[in-house]
């Protein structure tokens, strides 16, 4: 179980969501939804800290009953969060970031494109294609 | 032959019970007889004498469609989708490409009798019905391609054969096989236009064009934003926000072949990527063949593409071809500027082929998304595509002084004239040597004392000196350069011309000193004159110019006052 969600500030509207498998969507929803309270107060920790790479990445946000929730950061305070199950004991660290730093990837390759306005709804090929593959790989 | 196709029991010839019908001409005129079952048969091409082209044309589908293994005739649309079918089954099999037409229809029952090994077959009839007027065959075949490739994908098993049963066909078959039916290859003509629109948003072929011109240029095609921004995605290839000119060529190419209908692909086409086209540009050698379009990772020419290409023979192109797809291609409904210029484009299709080169800029490709988040921004990310412009060439080193001469060509021009054994022109920065030789100079003075130096000589020298000294900006690297030759050469000869030309005053009372060989005294005598004579020259050379120093400050002034007495003129 995965659920990736890109939100984007001022409002933290998500930009794009997308879980597999596809039901209790909503649950996931709420969850990303109150983690990004968590998010925010991270930041505002960080205070004046250098914006470094690592820092990007937030670690674990909070682990739920069952659902193990994941942030990152970009510079221009595009959160991303991920919610993993729990009982997925195989998802190390190192995989979470390596996979944040694919959707900050891909994310940026949108950006790029002069055809997307910054705060539409993500609506790109490419990028589901990534998101599909790296859940693929987790699940 | 129309009664066992079923034309006439149906009243008309629709695409099935024509393929069925061309099918049976090839039969006919192979000798078998006028059975449906002698379809199943391997059938080379029906053979039309005065519909040569057109025949061409319309048994690549039928052969496919049933499902025969055909051979490869020469050189029509069936290779080039075969070729794209090669692509699907080496790809691994993603989920279906978007087609509009996917879903197979029902075939007529005549149609249904024929035994389809392949099951794309279906679709494929599936998509002439839908197509209809078999005279778009172009357009029909291509977008055969799409979905085909993606039912490709579903029967890898049965494809490799063929493919491999074709690819030796193919190599085989003398006859070229032209690329002008396919829609992601860009011809000649439309290069040019592609060229000359990108001349018109940047003048520098070489650079790039950002992302809100390009925004701006193509949203005037009117195409909806969520299509050109796949589009963009597509052809930006590097993702840098930014078009080069392949870049711009591929996008400009998605953009047309939209326009007339064509679905965009999943994944950037092997004939529209970057390297593909640069290396099409210039001459390339060999097909290649398109495999790896398909790949299910991200689309361009993103590093996770899987370029394990192989290589296949190349076939000509059929020149005939180019007739026939003039009178196949319908025009499109829309009416868009871009179209009549496709359509105006003389079907000349070459051999755009690349390989070797293609595939080793795909190997470098590879390179690992190396971004740096620390300090991203949109602008930045914008700036990064936008080199900066080369920096204007660099001022020509020439000497550090403030004179207006150029030492180097002085110096060259002294070379041929004086002696042969001199150095090259020295360097512009002058190390505060001179006044250290000339004392250094006067030492080796002593050492080597001046012998029987006529009183001629001694005036000429002061002459020269006169003159060294009226030069002395301009020779004083000659003195340095002098004096460093005098000291590799480790021999009197050259120091006692420095010696004579800078320290002459010093030298005067040494005069009497004498200590050299007659040798040395010859040696030096000689070094003397043709220091001498070098002075003479570099003297010479230094007057003429000044004197073109002169008139050239004469001309400015006089082009600077006639632009003074024009100004008024214009200023009204």
């Amino acid at each position: 179980v995965l659920v990736s969600v890109i939100c984007s500030p001022p409002q933290n509207y998500p930009l794009y969501i997308r879980s597999v498998p596809t039901e209790n969507e909503l649950k996931f929803h709420y969850t990303v939804h109150t983690s990004l309270d968590v998010v925010d107060e991270k930041i505002s920790a960080m205070g004046k800290a250098l914006v470094d790479q690592r820092e990007l990445y937030l670690g674990l946000l909070y682990p739920t009953e069952d659902y193990k929730v994941y942030g990152y950061v970009t510079n221009s305070k595009v959160k991303f969060v991920m919610v993993v199950d729990s009982s997925n004991t195989a998802l190390r660290d190192n995989e979470i970031r390596s996979m944040f730093r694919k959707l900050h990837n891909s994310y940026t390759d949108i950006m790029c494109n002069p055809f997307y306005n910054p705060g539409d709804c993500i609506r790109s090929r490419a990028f589901d294609n990534m998101v599909n593959s790296m859940m693929m790989q987790v699940c | 032959i129309t009664e066992v196709c079923g034309a006439k029991r149906v009243g008309y010839f629709g695409p099935a019970q024509f393929y069925i019908a061309l099918k049976l001409i090839a039969a006919a005129q192979s000798g078998f007889p006028v059975r449906i079952e002698s379809i199943k048969n391997e059938l080379p091409l029906p053979r039309f004498m005065a519909l040569k082209n057109d025949g061409e044309v319309r048994y690549g589908t039928p052969a496919e469609l049933h499902g025969v293994k055909f051979q490869v005739p020469h050189a029509t649309l069936e290779k080039n989708s075969y070729k794209r079918t090669d692509e699907g089954d080496k790809q691994e099999p993603k989920s279906p490409p978007m087609s509009p037409i996917c879903s197979p229809p029902a075939s007529p029952s005549t149609y249904q009798r024929i035994p389809l090994s392949y099951g794309y077959g279906k679709s494929r009839s599936g998509l002439e019905q839908q197509h209809g007027a078999p005279y778009e065959v172009r357009r029909s075949t291509h977008q055969q391609d799409a979905p085909s490739s993606g039912n490709y994908g579903a029967k890898p098993a049965h494809c490799s054969t063929l493919n491999r049963s074709l690819s030796a066909e193919r190599e085989q078959q003398d006859s070229s096989a032209h690329y002008s039916d396919d829609p992601w290859r860009i011809t000649e003509e439309q290069r040019d236009y592609y060229i000359n629109q990108f001349r018109s948003l940047q003048p520098d072929l070489n650079s790039f064009i950002s992302g809100s011109m390009a925004k701006n240029f193509f949203t005037k095609s009117k195409l909806p934003i969520p299509e050109l921004s796949h589009i963009w995605e597509l052809s930006d290839v590097d993702c840098d926000g930014a078009l080069t000119l392949p870049e711009f060529c591929a996008a400009f190419h998605l953009v047309v072949a939209r326009k007339n209908g064509y679905q965009l692909p999943e994944t950037l086409p092997e004939t529209l990527l970057p390297e593909y086209l640069q290396a099409a540009s210039l001459k390339p050698m060999r097909d290649c063949a398109l495999f790896d379009s398909y790949s299910e990772s991200l689309p361009g020419g993103q590093q996770t593409r899987d370029f394990s290409r192989t290589e296949k023979a190349t076939t000509e192109e059929v020149p005939d071809n180019s007739a026939l797809l003039q009178d196949a291609k319908k025009d499109d409904k829309q009416a868009l500027k871009v179209s009549t210029a496709l359509k105006t484009i003389p079907k000349e299709f070459q051999h755009l082929t690349v390989k070797t080169a293609a595939q080793e800029s795909n190997a470098l490709k590879a390179r690992p998304r190396s971004r740096s988040y620390s300090s991203t921004s949109i602008e930045d990310a914008m700036k990064k595509g936008e080199e900066p412009p080369t920096p204007p060439p660099r001022p020509q080193k020439s000497h550090s002084r403030a004179s207006s001469l150029d030492l180097n060509r002085v110096f060259q021009q002294n070379t041929q004239a004086v002696r042969s054994g001199w150095l090259p022109p020295p360097p512009p920065a002058l190390p505060p040597r001179p006044p250290v030789s000339q004392t250094e100079q006067v030492a080796e003075v002593e050492l080597h004392p001046q012998m029987n130096r006529p009183p001629s000589q001694a005036e000429e020298n002061s002459s020269a000196k006169k003159e060294v000294v009226l030069a002395q900006p301009p020779s004083k690297p000659a003195r340095r350069k002098l004096r460093t030759e005098a000291q590799g050469l480790e021999t009197p000869e050259l120091s006692p011309t420095i010696n004579v030309t800078s320290s002459l005053p010093a030298v005067k009372p040494h005069l009497p000193v004498q200590k050299q060989s007659s040798k040395q005294k010859r040696a030096i005598q000689t070094a003397i004159r043709k220091n001498k004579e070098a002075n003479a020259v570099l003297a010479r050379l230094n007057s003429e110019l000044q004197q073109q120093l002169k008139e050239v400050h004469k001309e400015r002034i006089a082009l600077e006052t006639q632009l003074e007495q024009l100004r008024p003129v214009t200023v009204l």
